[in-house]
């Protein structure tokens, strides 16, 4: 991995974190949810760095089109009471801790397999089509109703109830 | 260190942010974020895997991560609108203060 590389790499794993950790602490509601969204581009780009662009697009479109925007509206429709009580429970900060260092403690202890990505990109619109229509075309039907269902329980649950 | 143990770190990383905010935020909408994270990170480590694993060209973590992306947009759909509902009854997201069943 020569530096070529390596500094986009860092360049979008700084990014990627940084935006991910202000969204956990940051106590304005808003900038945490724009600090999310930051993180989110982080990993569209890894996604396109990997080679998976389609994957990275989705990523953009659904997430920080979609997901952020509804974030954002949940945020502002919640208005909290002047009471409302702050702080947090800081024993989480350990829990987390100790779940990384278990994860990078595992990864240092497994040898991956040789690396051996495609020379060209596989990841082609046509090639993701293909597949959805003919190996995945359950899962495709499956993530259709699951999807359905969702909309209509999202609907259900926002819907102002008669009295 | 190659890059798909370095992908996997960052990954880690992600999740584990992603798992602190679930626990010490006391905002509802928050703890979504994280599980959005923590989703984030996991799709991260199809995709490397995928990348740099035995037969990329069958694409298989690829379409897993597509799949996953669809169930955890509707995952958020359905826990924002939750979240509405409860603030409707109780004008409150503060996860600690849902405690009318505690005894």
């Amino acid at each position: 991995m020569n530096l070529f590389h390596l500094l986009p790499f860092v360049v979008i794993a700084v990014i990627t974190l940084a935006g991910a950790l202000a969204a956990a602490t940051l106590s304005n509601l808003v900038h945490a949810a724009l600090s999310l969204v930051l993180s989110f581009l982080g990993v569209a780009a890894f996604y396109f760095l990997l080679g998976a662009e389609f994957i990275g697009l989705v990523q953009v479109i659904v997430y920080v089109g979609a997901v952020a925007v509804l974030i954002v509206f949940t945020i502002l429709l919640t208005r909290p009471l002047p009471g409302a009580r702050k702080g947090r429970n800081w024993a989480g900060v350990f829990v987390a801790m100790a779940v990384l260092a278990g994860l990078l403690w595992a990864l240092h202890g497994t040898t991956l397999p040789a690396s051996h990505p495609l020379a060209s990109n596989a990841l082609t619109v046509l090639a993701v089509g293909q597949k959805l229509m003919t190996a995945y075309v359950w899962p495709l039907q499956a993530v259709g109703i699951v999807l359905t269902a969702a909309l209509i329980g999202a609907v259900v649950l926002a819907m102002e109830e008669k009295r | 260190m190659d890059k798909l143990s370095a992908v996997i770190a960052v990954s880690s990383v992600l999740f584990s942010i992603g798992l602190m905010a679930v626990i010490t935020r006391r905002d509802a909408i928050f703890i979504l974020i994280g599980i959005e994270m923590m989703l984030a990170a996991g799709n991260l480590n199809l995709v490397a895997f995928w990348w740099y694993g035995a037969h990329p060209e069958l694409l298989t973590g690829a379409m897993m991560a597509i799949f996953t992306m669809a169930i955890a947009a509707g995952e958020t759909a359905v826990g924002l609108a939750l979240v509405l509902a409860v603030y409707r009854h109780r004008r409150t997201t503060q996860v600690d203060e849902l405690n009318s069943l505690k005894g």
